[in-house]
Protein backbone atom coordinates (compact mmCIF):
# COMPACT_ATOMS: atom_id res chain seq x y z
CA UNK A 1 0.00 0.00 0.00
CA UNK A 2 2.74 2.14 0.70
CA UNK A 3 4.70 1.18 -2.03
CA UNK A 4 1.50 3.36 -3.96
CA UNK A 5 2.90 6.26 -2.42
CA UNK A 6 6.50 6.35 -1.47
CA UNK A 7 7.55 4.48 -5.09
CA UNK A 8 10.34 2.54 -5.58
CA UNK A 9 12.77 5.28 -5.47
CA UNK A 10 10.68 8.09 -2.95
CA UNK A 11 8.97 10.83 -4.16
CA UNK A 12 10.94 13.50 -2.79
CA UNK A 13 14.34 11.82 -4.58
CA UNK A 14 11.90 11.93 -7.76
CA UNK A 15 10.50 15.50 -7.06
CA UNK A 16 14.78 16.28 -6.40
CA UNK A 17 15.59 15.03 -9.68
CA UNK A 18 13.52 17.37 -11.52
CA UNK A 19 15.54 20.34 -12.00
CA UNK A 20 12.45 23.02 -11.93
CA UNK A 21 10.83 21.51 -9.04
CA UNK A 22 13.94 21.37 -6.89
CA UNK A 23 14.43 25.02 -7.16
CA UNK A 24 11.00 25.58 -6.98
CA UNK A 25 11.02 23.60 -3.73
CA UNK A 26 13.93 25.16 -2.38
CA UNK A 27 12.83 28.71 -3.29
CA UNK A 28 9.59 27.72 -0.94
CA UNK A 29 11.09 26.38 1.61
CA UNK A 30 13.35 29.50 1.80
CA UNK A 31 10.19 31.91 2.04
CA UNK A 32 8.59 29.90 4.91
CA UNK A 33 12.15 30.26 6.46
CA UNK A 34 12.44 33.75 5.95
CA UNK A 35 8.66 34.56 7.15
CA UNK A 36 8.96 32.06 10.18
CA UNK A 37 11.40 33.83 11.76
CA UNK A 38 10.42 37.53 10.47
CA UNK A 39 11.07 38.45 14.25
CA UNK A 40 14.70 38.01 13.79
CA UNK A 41 15.26 39.51 10.72
CA UNK A 42 12.88 42.50 9.89
CA UNK A 43 14.97 45.60 10.22
CA UNK A 44 12.19 47.41 12.36
CA UNK A 45 8.70 46.66 13.82
CA UNK A 46 5.59 46.14 10.97
CA UNK A 47 3.71 48.60 12.74
CA UNK A 48 6.30 51.35 13.90
CA UNK A 49 5.28 54.69 11.96
CA UNK A 50 7.06 57.25 10.60
CA UNK A 51 5.00 59.52 9.32
CA UNK A 52 7.75 61.94 8.26
CA UNK A 53 9.53 59.31 6.16
CA UNK A 54 5.72 58.15 4.69
CA UNK A 55 6.39 56.86 0.88
CA UNK A 56 10.18 57.04 1.05
CA UNK A 57 11.76 55.08 -2.31
CA UNK A 58 13.81 51.64 -1.82
CA UNK A 59 17.31 53.01 -0.52
CA UNK A 60 19.31 52.98 2.52
CA UNK A 61 16.87 54.00 5.20
CA UNK A 62 13.95 51.46 3.84
CA UNK A 63 15.12 48.43 1.84
CA UNK A 64 11.95 48.00 -0.04
CA UNK A 65 10.68 51.80 1.08
CA UNK A 66 8.04 53.29 3.55
CA UNK A 67 4.48 53.28 3.23
CA UNK A 68 1.41 55.99 3.45
CA UNK A 69 2.49 55.48 7.05
CA UNK A 70 5.86 55.54 7.29
CA UNK A 71 6.08 51.91 7.83
CA UNK A 72 8.59 49.52 6.62
CA UNK A 73 7.72 47.76 3.91
CA UNK A 74 10.16 44.74 3.56
CA UNK A 75 9.23 44.29 7.63
CA UNK A 76 5.35 44.04 6.69
CA UNK A 77 6.08 41.91 3.72
CA UNK A 78 7.76 39.44 5.86
CA UNK A 79 4.57 39.58 8.27
CA UNK A 80 2.56 39.57 6.01
CA UNK A 81 3.21 36.59 4.60
CA UNK A 82 3.02 35.11 7.64
CA UNK A 83 -0.92 35.49 7.50
CA UNK A 84 -1.39 35.14 3.96
CA UNK A 85 0.64 31.31 4.25
CA UNK A 86 -0.64 30.53 7.11
CA UNK A 87 -3.45 30.68 5.37
CA UNK A 88 -3.22 28.86 2.47
CA UNK A 89 -1.94 26.21 4.41
CA UNK A 90 -4.90 25.92 6.77
CA UNK A 91 -6.78 25.73 3.77
CA UNK A 92 -4.97 23.41 2.07
CA UNK A 93 -5.06 20.70 5.47
CA UNK A 94 -8.90 21.91 6.53
CA UNK A 95 -10.42 21.06 2.68
CA UNK A 96 -8.33 18.26 2.62
CA UNK A 97 -9.64 16.85 6.05
CA UNK A 98 -13.50 17.36 5.47
CA UNK A 99 -12.51 16.39 1.27
CA UNK A 100 -11.53 13.35 2.30
CA UNK A 101 -14.69 12.59 4.33
CA UNK A 102 -17.09 13.39 2.57
CA UNK A 103 -15.78 11.72 -0.51
CA UNK A 104 -15.20 8.29 0.97
CA UNK A 105 -18.43 8.71 2.40
CA UNK A 106 -20.04 9.18 -1.16
CA UNK A 107 -17.64 6.92 -3.09
CA UNK A 108 -18.17 3.89 -0.38
CA UNK A 109 -21.50 4.02 0.13
CA UNK A 110 -23.70 3.76 -2.55
CA UNK A 111 -26.70 5.05 -1.41
CA UNK A 112 -25.30 8.24 -0.64
CA UNK A 113 -23.40 9.09 -3.30
CA UNK A 114 -26.56 10.12 -5.28
CA UNK A 115 -27.13 13.52 -3.23
CA UNK A 116 -23.63 13.72 -2.05
CA UNK A 117 -22.72 14.54 -5.64
CA UNK A 118 -25.49 16.65 -6.41
CA UNK A 119 -24.63 19.01 -3.70
CA UNK A 120 -21.25 18.75 -4.57
CA UNK A 121 -21.63 19.69 -7.96
CA UNK A 122 -23.84 22.89 -6.78
CA UNK A 123 -21.69 23.78 -4.57
CA UNK A 124 -19.11 23.66 -7.66
CA UNK A 125 -21.34 25.63 -9.90
CA UNK A 126 -20.45 28.94 -7.39
CA UNK A 127 -16.92 30.85 -8.99
CA UNK A 128 -14.52 30.76 -5.86
CA UNK A 129 -14.46 34.20 -5.46
CA UNK A 130 -17.90 34.86 -5.63
CA UNK A 131 -18.50 32.01 -2.89
CA UNK A 132 -15.72 33.33 -0.60
CA UNK A 133 -16.56 36.53 -0.72
CA UNK A 134 -20.53 35.99 0.61
CA UNK A 135 -19.25 33.87 3.18
CA UNK A 136 -16.87 36.02 4.71
CA UNK A 137 -19.53 38.48 4.63
CA UNK A 138 -21.68 36.66 6.55
CA UNK A 139 -18.59 35.04 8.70
CA UNK A 140 -16.78 38.17 9.17
CA UNK A 141 -13.50 38.98 8.02
CA UNK A 142 -11.08 37.36 10.27
CA UNK A 143 -8.14 34.99 9.57
CA UNK A 144 -10.18 31.90 11.19
CA UNK A 145 -13.28 32.76 8.79
CA UNK A 146 -11.31 33.77 5.44
CA UNK A 147 -9.58 29.89 6.49
CA UNK A 148 -13.30 28.57 7.06
CA UNK A 149 -14.89 30.40 4.15
CA UNK A 150 -11.76 29.25 1.68
CA UNK A 151 -11.92 25.59 3.27
CA UNK A 152 -15.91 25.57 2.05
CA UNK A 153 -15.22 26.56 -1.40
CA UNK A 154 -12.23 24.41 -2.03
CA UNK A 155 -13.65 20.67 0.34
CA UNK A 156 -16.07 19.77 -2.81
CA UNK A 157 -12.81 19.89 -4.88
CA UNK A 158 -11.31 17.46 -2.54
CA UNK A 159 -14.18 15.39 -2.00
CA UNK A 160 -14.70 15.40 -6.12
CA UNK A 161 -11.27 13.43 -6.30
CA UNK A 162 -11.64 10.91 -3.56
CA UNK A 163 -14.89 9.66 -4.18
CA UNK A 164 -13.98 9.59 -8.03
CA UNK A 165 -11.06 7.26 -6.90
CA UNK A 166 -12.69 5.49 -3.98
CA UNK A 167 -15.59 4.01 -6.93
CA UNK A 168 -12.63 2.93 -8.60
CA UNK A 169 -10.55 1.44 -5.46
CA UNK A 170 -13.90 -0.37 -3.91
CA UNK A 171 -14.09 -2.11 -6.94
CA UNK A 172 -10.71 -4.29 -6.84
CA UNK A 173 -10.35 -7.43 -5.88
CA UNK A 174 -8.05 -7.04 -2.69
CA UNK A 175 -10.87 -4.73 -1.31
CA UNK A 176 -13.62 -7.15 -2.26
CA UNK A 177 -10.89 -9.84 -0.83
CA UNK A 178 -10.58 -7.73 2.41
CA UNK A 179 -14.71 -7.65 2.66
CA UNK A 180 -14.79 -11.26 2.43
CA UNK A 181 -12.29 -12.00 5.42
CA UNK A 182 -14.45 -9.94 7.82
CA UNK A 183 -12.79 -6.41 7.46
CA UNK A 184 -14.37 -3.83 9.65
CA UNK A 185 -15.59 -0.78 7.58
CA UNK A 186 -13.71 1.69 8.95
CA UNK A 187 -10.69 -0.42 8.63
CA UNK A 188 -10.94 -0.91 4.95
CA UNK A 189 -11.93 2.28 4.15
CA UNK A 190 -8.48 3.64 6.06
CA UNK A 191 -6.42 1.09 5.09
CA UNK A 192 -7.24 -0.28 1.99
CA UNK A 193 -9.27 3.28 0.13
CA UNK A 194 -7.60 5.79 1.18
CA UNK A 195 -3.91 5.14 1.13
CA UNK A 196 -4.59 4.52 -2.47
CA UNK A 197 -6.34 7.69 -2.83
CA UNK A 198 -3.64 9.71 -1.09
CA UNK A 199 -1.12 10.87 -3.96
CA UNK A 200 -4.02 12.89 -6.06
CA UNK A 201 -5.05 14.08 -2.71
CA UNK A 202 -1.57 15.66 -2.28
CA UNK A 203 -1.30 16.63 -5.42
CA UNK A 204 -4.58 19.01 -4.96
CA UNK A 205 -3.64 19.83 -1.49
CA UNK A 206 -1.00 21.51 -3.15
CA UNK A 207 -2.97 23.32 -5.84
CA UNK A 208 -5.45 24.35 -3.32
CA UNK A 209 -2.62 26.14 -1.05
CA UNK A 210 -1.95 28.05 -4.40
CA UNK A 211 -5.59 28.70 -5.05
CA UNK A 212 -6.06 30.26 -1.49
CA UNK A 213 -3.34 32.26 -1.39
CA UNK A 214 -4.74 34.27 -4.62
CA UNK A 215 -7.75 34.24 -3.44
CA UNK A 216 -6.66 35.37 0.03
CA UNK A 217 -5.27 38.15 -2.55
CA UNK A 218 -8.17 38.75 -4.32
CA UNK A 219 -10.57 39.07 -1.13
CA UNK A 220 -8.12 41.56 0.67
CA UNK A 221 -8.00 43.46 -2.33
CA UNK A 222 -11.92 43.38 -2.48
CA UNK A 223 -11.81 44.99 1.13
CA UNK A 224 -13.78 41.80 2.10
CA UNK A 225 -10.98 39.82 3.77
CA UNK A 226 -8.78 39.60 6.40
CA UNK A 227 -9.24 42.40 9.18
CA UNK A 228 -7.31 45.33 6.84
CA UNK A 229 -5.53 46.08 10.60
CA UNK A 230 -3.73 42.36 10.25
CA UNK A 231 -1.09 42.85 7.00
CA UNK A 232 -1.72 40.37 4.62
CA UNK A 233 0.24 40.46 1.37
CA UNK A 234 -3.29 40.86 -0.49
CA UNK A 235 -4.55 44.03 2.04
CA UNK A 236 -0.69 45.78 1.43
CA UNK A 237 -1.49 45.49 -2.56
CA UNK A 238 -5.06 47.00 -1.66
CA UNK A 239 -3.51 50.13 0.69
CA UNK A 240 -1.03 50.75 -2.02
CA UNK A 241 -3.64 51.20 -4.63
CA UNK A 242 -4.08 54.70 -3.47
CA UNK A 243 -0.42 55.65 -4.14
CA UNK A 244 -0.09 53.80 -7.19
CA UNK A 245 1.25 56.78 -9.13
CA UNK A 246 3.42 58.16 -6.27
CA UNK A 247 4.86 54.87 -4.88
CA UNK A 248 4.47 51.92 -7.35
CA UNK A 249 6.61 50.26 -5.35
CA UNK A 250 4.22 49.64 -2.51
CA UNK A 251 1.89 47.25 -4.94
CA UNK A 252 5.27 45.79 -6.45
CA UNK A 253 6.98 43.92 -3.87
CA UNK A 254 4.08 42.36 -2.53
CA UNK A 255 2.41 41.26 -5.67
CA UNK A 256 6.31 39.69 -6.64
CA UNK A 257 5.92 38.17 -3.22
CA UNK A 258 2.78 36.26 -3.98
CA UNK A 259 3.85 35.39 -7.59
CA UNK A 260 6.76 33.94 -6.41
CA UNK A 261 5.64 32.36 -3.72
CA UNK A 262 2.44 30.66 -5.87
CA UNK A 263 4.88 29.87 -8.83
CA UNK A 264 7.16 27.57 -7.06
CA UNK A 265 4.25 26.33 -5.20
CA UNK A 266 2.60 25.55 -8.41
CA UNK A 267 5.86 23.73 -9.64
CA UNK A 268 6.20 21.34 -6.28
CA UNK A 269 2.82 20.85 -7.66
CA UNK A 270 3.42 19.88 -11.16
CA UNK A 271 6.33 18.06 -9.38
CA UNK A 272 4.90 15.99 -7.14
CA UNK A 273 1.91 14.83 -9.79
CA UNK A 274 4.36 13.88 -12.12
CA UNK A 275 6.53 11.84 -9.59
CA UNK A 276 3.24 10.23 -8.04
CA UNK A 277 1.74 9.42 -11.07
CA UNK A 278 4.37 8.32 -14.17
CA UNK A 279 1.76 8.17 -16.01
CA UNK A 280 0.45 11.54 -16.28
CA UNK A 281 4.09 12.33 -16.12
CA UNK A 282 4.75 11.16 -19.70
CA UNK A 283 1.91 13.24 -21.21
CA UNK A 284 2.37 16.37 -19.78
CA UNK B 1 -29.48 19.55 -13.98
CA UNK B 2 -32.85 20.13 -12.12
CA UNK B 3 -31.56 18.44 -9.00
CA UNK B 4 -28.15 20.74 -9.07
CA UNK B 5 -30.33 23.97 -9.67
CA UNK B 6 -32.90 23.38 -6.31
CA UNK B 7 -29.39 22.72 -4.15
CA UNK B 8 -28.11 25.68 -5.57
CA UNK B 9 -31.07 27.65 -4.82
CA UNK B 10 -30.72 26.15 -1.18
CA UNK B 11 -27.49 26.59 -0.52
CA UNK B 12 -27.97 30.13 -1.67
CA UNK B 13 -30.83 30.39 0.77
CA UNK B 14 -29.37 29.05 3.81
CA UNK B 15 -25.72 30.45 3.29
CA UNK B 16 -27.22 34.31 3.70
CA UNK B 17 -29.54 33.10 7.20
CA UNK B 18 -26.24 31.71 8.16
CA UNK B 19 -25.25 34.95 9.77
CA UNK B 20 -25.09 35.34 13.11
CA UNK B 21 -27.50 37.96 14.44
CA UNK B 22 -30.56 39.23 13.21
CA UNK B 23 -30.17 40.13 9.57
CA UNK B 24 -32.44 43.14 9.60
CA UNK B 25 -30.38 44.33 12.23
CA UNK B 26 -27.39 43.67 10.49
CA UNK B 27 -28.74 45.37 7.35
CA UNK B 28 -30.57 48.36 9.17
CA UNK B 29 -26.57 48.90 10.76
CA UNK B 30 -26.18 50.28 14.30
CA UNK B 31 -28.37 53.42 14.03
CA UNK B 32 -31.59 51.59 13.77
CA UNK B 33 -34.36 51.46 16.17
CA UNK B 34 -36.06 48.25 17.47
CA UNK B 35 -39.34 49.42 15.50
CA UNK B 36 -37.22 49.23 11.86
CA UNK B 37 -36.11 46.09 12.80
CA UNK B 38 -39.62 44.44 13.72
CA UNK B 39 -40.77 46.92 10.19
CA UNK B 40 -38.16 45.03 7.86
CA UNK B 41 -38.31 41.67 9.10
CA UNK B 42 -41.55 41.82 8.50
CA UNK B 43 -41.67 43.17 5.11
CA UNK B 44 -38.61 40.50 3.81
CA UNK B 45 -41.20 37.89 5.36
CA UNK B 46 -38.13 37.28 8.26
CA UNK B 47 -40.43 36.65 11.22
CA UNK B 48 -42.31 33.48 9.42
CA UNK B 49 -41.43 30.12 9.89
CA UNK B 50 -38.17 29.24 8.17
CA UNK B 51 -39.89 26.55 6.10
CA UNK B 52 -42.47 28.86 4.90
CA UNK B 53 -39.45 31.87 3.85
CA UNK B 54 -37.96 28.72 1.93
CA UNK B 55 -40.90 27.34 0.26
CA UNK B 56 -41.62 31.21 -0.89
CA UNK B 57 -38.49 31.86 -1.80
CA UNK B 58 -38.27 28.64 -3.70
CA UNK B 59 -41.97 29.24 -5.71
CA UNK B 60 -40.33 33.01 -5.84
CA UNK B 61 -36.88 32.17 -7.59
CA UNK B 62 -39.03 29.92 -10.00
CA UNK B 63 -40.90 32.55 -11.61
CA UNK B 64 -37.82 34.65 -11.12
CA UNK B 65 -38.39 36.66 -8.48
CA UNK B 66 -35.42 36.70 -6.17
CA UNK B 67 -36.66 39.07 -3.71
CA UNK B 68 -36.06 42.74 -3.14
CA UNK B 69 -32.59 45.06 -2.86
CA UNK B 70 -32.58 46.56 0.77
CA UNK B 71 -29.82 49.21 -0.83
CA UNK B 72 -31.84 50.18 -4.09
CA UNK B 73 -35.27 49.49 -2.61
CA UNK B 74 -35.82 47.37 -6.46
CA UNK B 75 -36.32 43.62 -7.18
CA UNK B 76 -32.82 42.30 -7.11
CA UNK B 77 -33.55 40.77 -10.82
CA UNK B 78 -34.45 44.73 -12.06
CA UNK B 79 -30.99 45.62 -10.27
CA UNK B 80 -28.95 42.08 -11.95
CA UNK B 81 -30.10 43.08 -14.67
CA UNK B 82 -28.81 46.73 -15.11
CA UNK B 83 -25.38 45.62 -14.52
CA UNK B 84 -25.36 42.05 -16.80
CA UNK B 85 -24.09 43.90 -19.51
CA UNK B 86 -20.59 44.99 -18.58
CA UNK B 87 -20.37 41.69 -16.85
CA UNK B 88 -21.33 39.28 -19.55
CA UNK B 89 -19.34 41.40 -22.30
CA UNK B 90 -16.32 41.43 -19.89
CA UNK B 91 -16.37 37.32 -19.57
CA UNK B 92 -16.86 36.78 -23.11
CA UNK B 93 -14.20 38.90 -24.55
CA UNK B 94 -11.97 37.48 -22.26
CA UNK B 95 -13.07 34.18 -23.23
CA UNK B 96 -12.12 35.02 -26.76
CA UNK B 97 -9.07 37.02 -26.05
CA UNK B 98 -7.75 33.42 -24.12
CA UNK B 99 -8.54 31.48 -26.90
CA UNK B 100 -6.72 33.38 -29.13
CA UNK B 101 -3.66 33.63 -27.27
CA UNK B 102 -4.01 29.78 -26.08
CA UNK B 103 -5.36 27.81 -28.51
CA UNK B 104 -3.05 28.22 -31.67
CA UNK B 105 0.27 28.45 -28.99
CA UNK B 106 -0.58 25.05 -27.80
CA UNK B 107 -1.02 23.58 -30.35
CA UNK B 108 2.45 25.18 -31.50
CA UNK B 109 3.65 23.56 -28.67
CA UNK B 110 2.58 20.00 -28.84
CA UNK B 111 3.45 20.07 -32.42
CA UNK B 112 7.22 21.28 -31.62
CA UNK B 113 7.20 19.28 -28.15
CA UNK B 114 10.35 19.93 -26.17
CA UNK B 115 11.33 22.68 -28.18
CA UNK B 116 12.20 26.28 -26.98
CA UNK B 117 9.38 27.35 -28.00
CA UNK B 118 7.40 24.85 -26.03
CA UNK B 119 9.46 25.33 -22.96
CA UNK B 120 8.94 29.09 -23.20
CA UNK B 121 5.34 29.09 -23.70
CA UNK B 122 5.10 26.21 -21.10
CA UNK B 123 6.82 28.90 -18.10
CA UNK B 124 5.25 31.79 -19.39
CA UNK B 125 1.87 30.45 -19.09
CA UNK B 126 3.02 29.57 -15.52
CA UNK B 127 4.27 31.97 -14.65
CA UNK B 128 0.87 34.07 -15.93
CA UNK B 129 -1.53 31.73 -13.33
CA UNK B 130 0.63 32.87 -10.34
CA UNK B 131 0.25 36.30 -10.72
CA UNK B 132 -3.14 37.43 -9.10
CA UNK B 133 -5.28 39.32 -11.89
CA UNK B 134 -5.70 42.08 -10.31
CA UNK B 135 -2.29 42.85 -10.13
CA UNK B 136 -1.68 42.44 -13.40
CA UNK B 137 -4.68 44.52 -14.18
CA UNK B 138 -3.64 47.53 -11.72
CA UNK B 139 -0.21 47.23 -13.40
CA UNK B 140 -1.82 47.48 -16.87
CA UNK B 141 -3.45 50.26 -15.75
CA UNK B 142 -0.88 52.27 -14.29
CA UNK B 143 0.90 51.99 -17.48
CA UNK B 144 -1.12 51.19 -20.35
CA UNK B 145 -4.03 53.31 -19.37
CA UNK B 146 -2.33 56.18 -17.36
CA UNK B 147 1.21 56.30 -18.46
CA UNK B 148 0.68 55.68 -22.27
CA UNK B 149 -3.01 56.60 -22.32
CA UNK B 150 -3.56 53.46 -25.24
CA UNK B 151 -6.52 52.69 -23.39
CA UNK B 152 -9.34 54.56 -20.97
CA UNK B 153 -7.80 54.00 -17.48
CA UNK B 154 -11.61 53.31 -15.69
CA UNK B 155 -15.43 53.06 -15.91
CA UNK B 156 -17.65 52.47 -18.09
CA UNK B 157 -18.67 55.79 -20.11
CA UNK B 158 -21.83 57.62 -19.11
CA UNK B 159 -25.54 56.87 -19.40
CA UNK B 160 -25.32 58.89 -22.97
CA UNK B 161 -22.66 56.70 -24.09
CA UNK B 162 -23.32 54.76 -27.44
CA UNK B 163 -22.49 50.73 -27.25
CA UNK B 164 -19.52 50.74 -28.89
CA UNK B 165 -17.97 53.73 -27.42
CA UNK B 166 -18.45 51.65 -24.13
CA UNK B 167 -16.70 48.46 -25.57
CA UNK B 168 -13.66 50.97 -26.05
CA UNK B 169 -13.53 50.49 -22.00
CA UNK B 170 -13.37 47.05 -22.17
CA UNK B 171 -10.14 46.17 -24.25
CA UNK B 172 -7.57 46.82 -21.57
CA UNK B 173 -10.09 44.72 -18.86
CA UNK B 174 -10.79 41.91 -21.35
CA UNK B 175 -7.00 41.68 -22.43
CA UNK B 176 -5.91 41.36 -18.42
CA UNK B 177 -8.40 38.42 -17.71
CA UNK B 178 -8.25 37.09 -20.86
CA UNK B 179 -4.37 36.48 -20.65
CA UNK B 180 -3.85 35.69 -17.07
CA UNK B 181 -6.55 32.97 -17.49
CA UNK B 182 -5.13 31.67 -21.17
CA UNK B 183 -3.05 29.57 -18.93
CA UNK B 184 -5.54 26.42 -18.62
CA UNK B 185 -6.18 26.44 -21.87
CA UNK B 186 -2.96 26.59 -23.03
CA UNK B 187 -1.76 23.17 -20.55
CA UNK B 188 -5.36 21.52 -22.02
CA UNK B 189 -4.55 22.25 -25.68
CA UNK B 190 -1.14 21.48 -25.75
CA UNK B 191 -1.68 17.88 -24.05
CA UNK B 192 -4.58 17.26 -25.57
CA UNK B 193 -2.66 17.84 -28.98
CA UNK B 194 0.35 15.74 -27.67
CA UNK B 195 -1.96 12.75 -27.16
CA UNK B 196 -3.59 12.52 -30.37
CA UNK B 197 -0.45 13.48 -32.35
CA UNK B 198 0.67 10.41 -31.80
CA UNK B 199 -2.03 8.51 -32.99
CA UNK B 200 -1.83 5.87 -35.90
CA UNK B 201 -4.58 7.79 -37.55
CA UNK B 202 -1.91 11.03 -38.19
CA UNK B 203 0.87 8.47 -39.20
CA UNK B 204 -1.52 7.20 -41.67
CA UNK B 205 -2.29 10.64 -42.59
CA UNK B 206 1.17 11.65 -42.92
CA UNK B 207 2.17 8.99 -44.79
CA UNK B 208 -0.66 9.40 -47.64
CA UNK B 209 1.48 12.24 -48.27
CA UNK B 210 -1.27 14.96 -46.39
CA UNK B 211 0.13 18.57 -46.32
CA UNK B 212 1.32 18.91 -42.42
CA UNK B 213 -1.11 22.15 -42.09
CA UNK B 214 -3.81 19.55 -43.11
CA UNK B 215 -2.82 17.07 -40.55
CA UNK B 216 -2.60 19.33 -37.63
CA UNK B 217 -5.40 21.51 -37.77
CA UNK B 218 -7.93 18.92 -39.07
CA UNK B 219 -7.39 15.02 -38.46
CA UNK B 220 -5.40 15.82 -34.88
CA UNK B 221 -7.27 19.31 -33.55
CA UNK B 222 -10.54 17.77 -34.20
CA UNK B 223 -9.79 15.17 -31.85
CA UNK B 224 -8.17 16.59 -29.35
CA UNK B 225 -11.29 19.46 -29.11
CA UNK B 226 -13.51 17.71 -26.83
CA UNK B 227 -10.98 17.89 -23.93
CA UNK B 228 -10.39 21.68 -25.12
CA UNK B 229 -14.23 22.29 -24.69
CA UNK B 230 -14.26 21.23 -21.39
CA UNK B 231 -11.36 23.23 -20.28
CA UNK B 232 -12.77 26.27 -22.34
CA UNK B 233 -15.91 25.53 -19.65
CA UNK B 234 -13.87 25.69 -16.52
CA UNK B 235 -11.94 28.77 -18.08
CA UNK B 236 -15.74 30.33 -17.67
CA UNK B 237 -16.41 30.02 -14.40
CA UNK B 238 -12.56 30.75 -13.49
CA UNK B 239 -13.67 34.55 -15.85
CA UNK B 240 -16.46 35.01 -13.78
CA UNK B 241 -14.63 34.99 -10.58
CA UNK B 242 -12.13 37.00 -12.00
CA UNK B 243 -14.67 39.45 -13.63
CA UNK B 244 -15.41 40.29 -9.97
CA UNK B 245 -11.82 41.63 -9.40
CA UNK B 246 -11.20 42.98 -12.71
CA UNK B 247 -14.28 44.96 -12.56
CA UNK B 248 -13.23 46.31 -9.20
CA UNK B 249 -9.74 47.70 -10.34
CA UNK B 250 -11.28 49.19 -14.01
CA UNK B 251 -14.09 50.81 -11.76
CA UNK B 252 -16.24 48.87 -14.13
CA UNK B 253 -20.07 48.90 -13.12
CA UNK B 254 -20.99 45.20 -13.39
CA UNK B 255 -22.39 42.31 -11.48
CA UNK B 256 -18.98 41.85 -9.83
CA UNK B 257 -18.73 45.45 -8.89
CA UNK B 258 -22.37 45.12 -7.37
CA UNK B 259 -21.59 42.03 -5.47
CA UNK B 260 -19.14 43.53 -3.75
CA UNK B 261 -20.93 46.62 -2.87
CA UNK B 262 -23.79 44.39 -1.51
CA UNK B 263 -21.25 42.71 0.73
CA UNK B 264 -19.91 45.99 2.51
CA UNK B 265 -23.84 47.62 2.58
CA UNK B 266 -24.71 43.81 3.96
CA UNK B 267 -27.54 44.06 1.07
CA UNK B 268 -27.84 40.31 1.64
CA UNK B 269 -31.27 39.70 -0.88
CA UNK B 270 -28.49 41.30 -3.35
CA UNK B 271 -25.68 38.50 -2.60
CA UNK B 272 -27.72 35.78 -2.94
CA UNK B 273 -29.38 36.67 -5.80
CA UNK B 274 -26.12 37.07 -7.50
CA UNK B 275 -24.76 33.21 -6.31
CA UNK B 276 -27.82 32.32 -8.06
CA UNK B 277 -27.76 34.33 -11.53
CA UNK B 278 -23.73 32.87 -11.72
CA UNK B 279 -23.96 29.26 -10.32
CA UNK B 280 -26.96 28.57 -12.70
CA UNK B 281 -25.18 30.80 -15.23
CA UNK B 282 -22.56 27.85 -15.29
CA UNK B 283 -24.58 24.92 -15.10
CA UNK B 284 -25.98 26.42 -18.31
CA UNK B 285 -22.57 26.45 -19.88
CA UNK B 286 -21.63 22.95 -18.99
CA UNK B 287 -25.08 22.52 -20.53
CA UNK B 288 -24.00 23.96 -23.65
CA UNK B 289 -20.51 22.63 -23.25
CA UNK B 290 -21.78 18.92 -23.60
CA UNK B 291 -23.64 19.48 -26.34
CA UNK B 292 -20.66 20.80 -28.56
CA UNK B 293 -19.45 17.50 -27.54
CA UNK B 294 -22.17 16.39 -29.80
CA UNK B 295 -21.11 19.04 -32.83
CA UNK B 296 -17.20 17.99 -32.54
CA UNK B 297 -17.77 14.22 -31.86
CA UNK B 298 -19.97 12.30 -33.94
CA UNK B 299 -19.67 9.52 -31.69
CA UNK B 300 -20.79 11.08 -28.61
CA UNK B 301 -24.79 9.99 -28.52
CA UNK B 302 -26.78 10.99 -25.23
Amino acid sequence: MAGALYGERGVLALLLARRSSALALGFFLLVLLLVAIAPLIAPADPSAMAVRQRLTPPGDLFPLGADAFGRDVLSRLLYAGRVSLMIGAGVAVVSSLFGILIGLIAGFFRSLDGPVSRIIDAMMAFPDILLAISLVAILGGSMVNVIIALSIVYTPRIARIVRASTLVIRELPYVEAARALGSPTHYMLTHHVLLNVLSPIIVQATFIFVYSMLAEAGLSFLGVGVDPSTPTWGTMINEGRQYIDQAPFLILFPGLAISFSVLSLQLVGDGLRDALDPRIARQM
Amino acid sequence: MGAVVLIVLTIAFFIVRLAPGDPAALMLGPDATPEDAVALRERLGLDRPIFVQYATFITGAVRGDLGQSIFFNQPVTQVLKARAEPTVLLSLFSLIVALLVAVPIGIYSAYRHGSFFDQAAISTAMLAASVPSFWTGLMAQRWLATEYGWFPASGYGGPDTVFLDRIEYLILPSLVLGIVNSALILRFTRASMLDVLGEDYIRTARSKGMSEFRVVLRHALRNAGIPIITVVGLTFALLVSGAVVTERVFNIPGMGNLVVNAVLRRDYPVIQGTLIVVANLYVIINLITDLLYLVVDKRVRF
